[in-house]
């Protein structure tokens, strides 16, 4: 077992809290680096789409992790970053200005859903943020001339200083990076007095504005940090797709975003990475295990019962989700004999009304 | 001019009338157990899949299917709350939200793996299909005018079973104070599950109605989504509320769909729903909420 002594303050909000946390993010630094030699053609794209997904996830925790707000609307911002990239793309821009503008105009649009975050709680949000998901989807789909409608977008491969990323290796390359990137902006931001703000607001939004903690703008920016992670991985999303249209971005994507931070672990950023993995492996699984079935099952119906299934039993079983379970078993191990049942338990908080009067 | 409104706003309140019912349900659950149930469009969709079954394989007449179609989701909805909503009771209500958006996947695979199911589009056959009443000038399909009767039906129906019976005003005591009503000797959790039962089997209801106009598939579902801005424009946790938000949002999809551009009868709800919780969040017959520190 591990003690830590801390002997000074900055120790605290230190990116990597002893020595054991730095060899192993630095092993998986050099496993995943070194994945275009041992990983095949297959599950290099799936390595593409998990580490889209992260950043993507790394968006919504933030929001829903760690600021406590609802959305249920997040393949709206997926679709302002993939649309932005597009067109600019097409239009000649580089890709360097293309994604910081698909961020930018993705905040904005997380700003807009932002303000009536302000008044809105628990479920009314939840709701807000659908109405707004199936808004933009009906806009994509009808301002043909923008967006092409139905008809999709097609895109080019990524052009990063004159440099063609058109392999699978060098645009994985590029996924690991913003992945990296966007996974120590999340941490620093958590390490810094905003980020304090966004968990202060989670835990109990009067106690936060108690101290001092400007409710408006902390929710107002959590949206818009929220909103320009995911517009970066919709614009990545756009290039590994190579073709978008608004069946992309429906109410499902988001549903299966809030799955990701679900699954995943609510309030933990490894949780983002581990959910949007085993969102993305989970179907090859099922169309795995498919074979072994007696035939006559189709396969979608099979895949919507058992993600449904897992979903339940997460919720009831492990609340924690996937990075919550390995807390667990790590503590088991650190803690050898003496790990107790009830370690991890949560106060269950019956009559928490809404409605109080 | 004035026949084509009438029109319009039969065909509206019609509709309206299936996103009432399926809004009534989750005010209902809302309302007793505090948990927003994102499957009711999926309860709907399973209700008419039954009725189906009862109606085209079994050749059962259309009163029997209906009669059916809401006794088995009634045991389908009490059956959800025992194995999967009461384990989470007390969690945050927004994991409880996540649990059943997994419980629609489940139902939404189930009907779509269930041989003679699938993925294909059914009709049920309705003893009035087809047929028109002539009011002067304004030509009103007789389905529509059925599915309002039958809505007001239900409605009198609850009214009556939620203000004269035993069980009926220990369901209403306890959507008002779990704990109170515990303490009065109401099995606050039997009540629970009967509501679940209860909402299962108004949307069952609802999905029979909609049947008519819009087919039986595995994503009728996505119709129930409407319902949420029934429930929120009539006042989130309010049972009138849901019924006459249900009746805005079809009326102003009906209107919008005939005097708009292409798109709008879409997102017409949504557009609405947007605006009421900005401009007036507490609904039409919403109760003012304060917080207590």
């Amino acid at each position: 077992m591990r003690f830590l002594f801390k002997t000074g303050y900055e120790q605290d909000v230190r990116l990597f809290q002893h020595g054991g946390q730095v060899f192993s993010y630095g092993l998986l630094a050099v496993v995943l680096v070194l994945a275009p030699w041992w990983a095949g053609d297959y599950f290099m794209s799936q390595l593409h789409f998990i580490a889209i997904y992260s950043i993507v996830g790394f968006g919504l925790m933030m929001l829903v992790g760690f600021t406590g707000q609802i959305s249920l609307g997040h393949a709206a911002f997926l679709a302002v970053g993939a649309y932005t990239e597009a067109l600019m793309q097409a239009a000649g821009v580089p890709f360097v200005i293309s994604i910081s503008c698909a961020a930018l105009f993705s905040a904005v649009a997380g700003i807009i859903v932002g303000l009536p975050a302000l008044r809105l709680k628990g479920i009314y949000l939840a709701i807000a943020t659908l109405a707004f998901n199936v808004i933009v989807e009906e806009i994509i789909t009808r301002w043909e001339s923008l967006t092409g409608g139905n008809s999709g977008k097609h895109l080019k491969p990524v052009e990063l200083f004159g440099i063609k990323l058109d392999t699978d290796t060098s645009f994985y390359y590029l996924c690991l990076g913003l992945t990296v990137l966007c996974a120590l902006a999340c941490a620093n931001l958590l390490r810094s007095p905003t980020g304090r703000a966004f968990v202060a607001i989670r835990d109990s939004e009067i106690s936060a504005s108690c101290l001092g903690v400007d409710l408006a703008w902390y929710k107002t920016m959590s949206f818009a940090f929220s909103a320009a992670l995911t517009g970066v991985g919709g614009a990545l999303y756009a290039h590994k797709l190579a073709f978008i249209s608004p069946e992309q971005f429906t109410l499902f994507v988001s549903i299966e975003l809030v799955t990701i931070v679900i699954l995943g672990g609510i309030g933990f950023l490894h949780g983002a990475v581990l959910g949007s993995a085993f969102v993305i492996v989970l179907p090859q699984l099922i169309s795995i295990a498919k074979d072994w079935l007696p035939g006559g099952l189709v396969p979608t119906g099979l895949q919507a019962v058992v993600f449904g299934v897992i979903l339940i039993l997460f919720i009831i079983f492990e609340p924690l989700g996937l990075y919550g379970r390995w807390l667990k078993v790590r503590t088991w191990f650190e803690l050898f004999p003496f790990y107790r049942r009830g370690m991890f338990r949560r106060q269950k908080s019956y009559m928490k009304s809404e409605r109080l009067r | 001019m004035l026949s084509q409104i009438l029109q319009l706003l039969v065909a509206g309140v019609s509709q309206g009338c299936v996103y009432a019912l399926v809004a009534l349900g989750f005010v209902l659950i809302y309302k007793a157990t505090e948990t927003v149930n994102f499957a009711q469009g999926d309860v709907m969709m399973l209700g008419a899949f039954f009725a189906l079954t009862a109606s085209v394989t079994m050749g059962w007449p259309y009163w029997a299917t209906i009669l059916f179609a809401v006794a088995v989701m009634a045991v389908v909805g009490m059956l959800t709350e025992r194995l999967v909503l009461r384990p989470v009771l007390g969690h945050p209500s927004f994991t409880v939200v996540m649990i059943t958006i997994g419980v629609g996947y489940v139902m939404r695979g189930v009907v779509t793996m269930m041989p003679g199911w699938g993925t294909d589009t059914y009709q049920i056959p309705t003893p009035y299909i087809d047929q028109v009443w002539k009011v002067g000038g304004v030509i009103l399909p007789v389905q529509q005018l059925m599915v309002i009767v039958l809505t007001a039906g239900l409605c009198v129906v609850l009214y009556m079973f939620f203000r004269f019976t035993r069980i009926g005003i220990a369901m209403q005591a306890t959507s008002q104070n779990q704990l109170a009503a515990y303490y009065m000797g109401i099995p606050v959790r039997r009540v629970n599950m009967l509501i679940w039962g209860i909402s299962a089997g108004v949307a069952a209801f609802a999905g029979i109605l909609l049947a008519p106009s819009t087919f039986v598939h595995s994503n009728m579902g996505f119709i129930g989504l409407k319902a949420f801005p029934a429930a929120v424009v009539g006042g989130f946790g309010s049972v009138p509320g849901s019924i006459v938000g249900g009746l805005i949002i079809g009326v102003v999809e009906a209107l919008a769909g005939f005097y708009l551009a292409e798109g709008f009868k879409d997102v017409a709800a949504y557009v609405v729903v947007l605006i009421v919780l900005l401009v007036w969040p507490s609904g039409i017959f919403g109760e003012t909420v304060r917080k207590k520190v």
